[in-house]
């Protein structure tokens, strides 16, 4: 072989070898679901209203079988199956969240309680509203099938069980992102932002059993249970 | 003449000075003057402060042993330099360096001074760790060292990504606020509910392994007002970098007033608690969960995770 074919040969596979670690670092380490921005628009001083759902199954994702969260965006209305939400600093935002998994007991009843909220309470369709209508402010998921999931932000003090659906077998969501048509439970709560920062946050029960000796698969993946709020001014 | 010069041997070069009196010289103002600097003005801030007894017994110690190392560190440097200086080749000089012989004298030194400093270190190392009621380490759920009279116990919920603080003698309520009273001698039991998690209260000099199902006992006596930033000190997983949380040790009064405000504040969601108990076992909430699932009724998940995610088998 001559000594430029060597080198054209050399010279190939160094940058085969560059282009595959080039790959695997920018689609593989780096890579993160979209944002999706509440900030495009806002009027200071005026809240957000932000809806997202807890689906069972997403079709989205090469993990279908994996619990998570999609976003309405509020700028096509369409569900994008993210975590990572962008928001404005200093502002209300009102969350809706629909809920179409089934209950699950907490691992620590502690985080049954709301907290971090507008008046520390929430409000879940289809039950009483908690005393006198001021919200609910404690939920017990040892007794009733009261919780399927919770967005909690830690470092805010935000914590919301999120009701779980009552399984009947039927009009069950089987495709995500869920159809509002099927079973599900609507949680509402408002809290405000602090200042710009990226605050995680995550779920507090072992979605799917998955994680019972520790948080594994959905529970340990941006873009399934857990992702961050990226408040901006 | 050649063989005349033989005999008589090399010619006899200038006498060689006492190199180990210069060395001692040069090195004893210099371990001297690095022990006072170190003793007196950077001990007193050296970490983790003075606002526990296990920090400022974990001070101390750091100190001691900063004013032992220091004059071992510089009699290598001060005779390595001395040796680069002195015994350096110079110019023209190709011949062989001497041959090195023992020297019983210098190794039998060596060995009985590094023997006294290791032994003294341990003496001093169990004293420390004895007199201090385990230095702010965990003991396991049977401590040996404890301290006297009633302290305040309070237990260490760890949990993948949160700490949360349980106090047994206020009703049993929980927080994700760690608030203790200054002068007083605590108790931290410490456990986890999922995975291997360490709690480490810095400016406390407490640092405890949070393991599943056991009670892991430290002690500490609370000696300074002011801020303590609690952090997870075992790789956890995903947020295990964002597993920290700042806790406050106040005046009796600010304690007694907060706790019992908390305890009120609590009184809801403390009654659906599990009942006070050194460990728990979340894993047999997942056997209700096995009983569901094998009844049909999947938990969260809606039954889509399958018989290979099975509980207490993920």
């Amino acid at each position: 072989m001559s000594v430029l074919a060597r080198a054209v040969t050399l010279l190939v596979a160094f940058l085969a070898v560059v282009g595959g670690i080039f790959f695997v670092v920018v689609h593989i380490l780096l890579a993160e679901p979209p944002t999706v921005d509440f900030t495009a628009g806002h009027v200071t001083g005026q809240p957000v209203n932000m809806t997202i759902m807890a689906d069972p199954v997403n079709d989205v994702s090469n993990h279908p079988d994996w619990v998570s969260y999609f976003v309405r965006s509020p700028r096509t209305g369409k569900w994008v199956h993210t975590t990572i939400w962008q928001l404005p600093a200093h502002t209300r935002i009102n969350v809706t969240a629909y809920q179409f998994d089934t209950c699950d007991p907490l691992r620590n009843q502690f985080n049954g309680r709301v907290s971090g909220t507008v008046g520390n309470v929430m409000s879940v369709s289809g039950e009483a509203d908690g005393v006198n209508g001021k919200g609910i402010s404690v939920v017990n998921s040892d007794t009733t099938c009261g919780v399927a999931h919770t967005f909690s932000v830690p470092e805010l003090g935000i914590n919301v069980p999120l009701g779980g659906e009552t399984y009947t077998g039927k009009n069950e969501c089987t495709q995500g992102p869920c159809a509002i048509s099927t079973a599900h439970t609507t949680t509402t709560f408002s809290f405000i932002t602090p200042a710009p920062g990226d605050y995680r946050w995550q779920c507090f029960i072992p979605c799917g059993l998955a994680s019972v000796d520790g948080n594994g698969h959905a529970m340990s993946t941006i873009g399934f249970m857990t992702g961050y709020l990226d408040v901006v001014s | 003449m050649a063989a005349a010069q033989q005999a008589a041997g090399p010619p006899a070069g200038p006498a060689e000075p006492n190199h180990g009196l210069r060395v001692l010289l040069i090195w004893l103002p210099l371990a001297l003057a690095a022990d006072l600097v170190i003793w007196f003005v950077w001990g007193p801030h050296l970490p983790p402060g003075d606002m526990s007894s296990s920090a400022a017994n974990q001070q101390f110690d750091i100190r001691v042993m900063s004013v032992m190392a220091a004059p071992v560190m510089l009699a290598v440097l001060v005779y390595s330099g001395y040796s680069m200086v002195t015994w350096r080749t110079r110019d023209g000089d190709e011949e062989d360096g001497p041959p090195i012989e023992g020297n019983t004298k210098v190794q039998f030194s060596w060995i009985a001074v590094t023997s006294v400093i290791v032994l003294a270190l341990f003496v001093f190392g169990t004293v420390e760790l004895v007199s201090t009621n385990g230095a702010g380490a965990g003991e396991g759920p049977s401590p040996i060292w404890k301290p006297g009279g009633r302290p305040l116990v309070v237990q260490v919920i760890a949990q993948q990504w949160l700490f949360t603080y349980r106090y047994p003698q206020y009703g049993g309520f929980e927080t994700t606020d760690l608030v203790l009273p200054v002068g007083q001698d605590v108790q931290f039991n410490v456990t986890s509910l999922d995975v291997i998690h360490s709690f480490w209260a810095y400016q406390l000099g407490v640092k405890a392994d949070a393991n599943p199902q056991v009670n892991n006992v430290a002690y500490t006596t609370t000696e300074h007002t002011g801020g303590v930033t609690v952090r997870c000190a075992e790789l956890c997983g995903l947020w295990h970098g964002a597993m920290f949380d700042y806790g406050q040790v106040v005046s009796v009064a600010a304690f007694q007033s907060w706790a019992h405000a908390t305890e009120t504040r609590m009184a809801k969601i403390t009654r659906t608690l599990p009942r006070y108990a050194l460990v728990y076992y979340p894993n047999e909430i997942a056997g209700l969960a096995k009983f569901y699932y094998e009844a049909g009724l999947p938990g969260a998940g809606g039954g889509f995770y399958g018989n290979q995610y099975y509980p207490n088998e993920p």
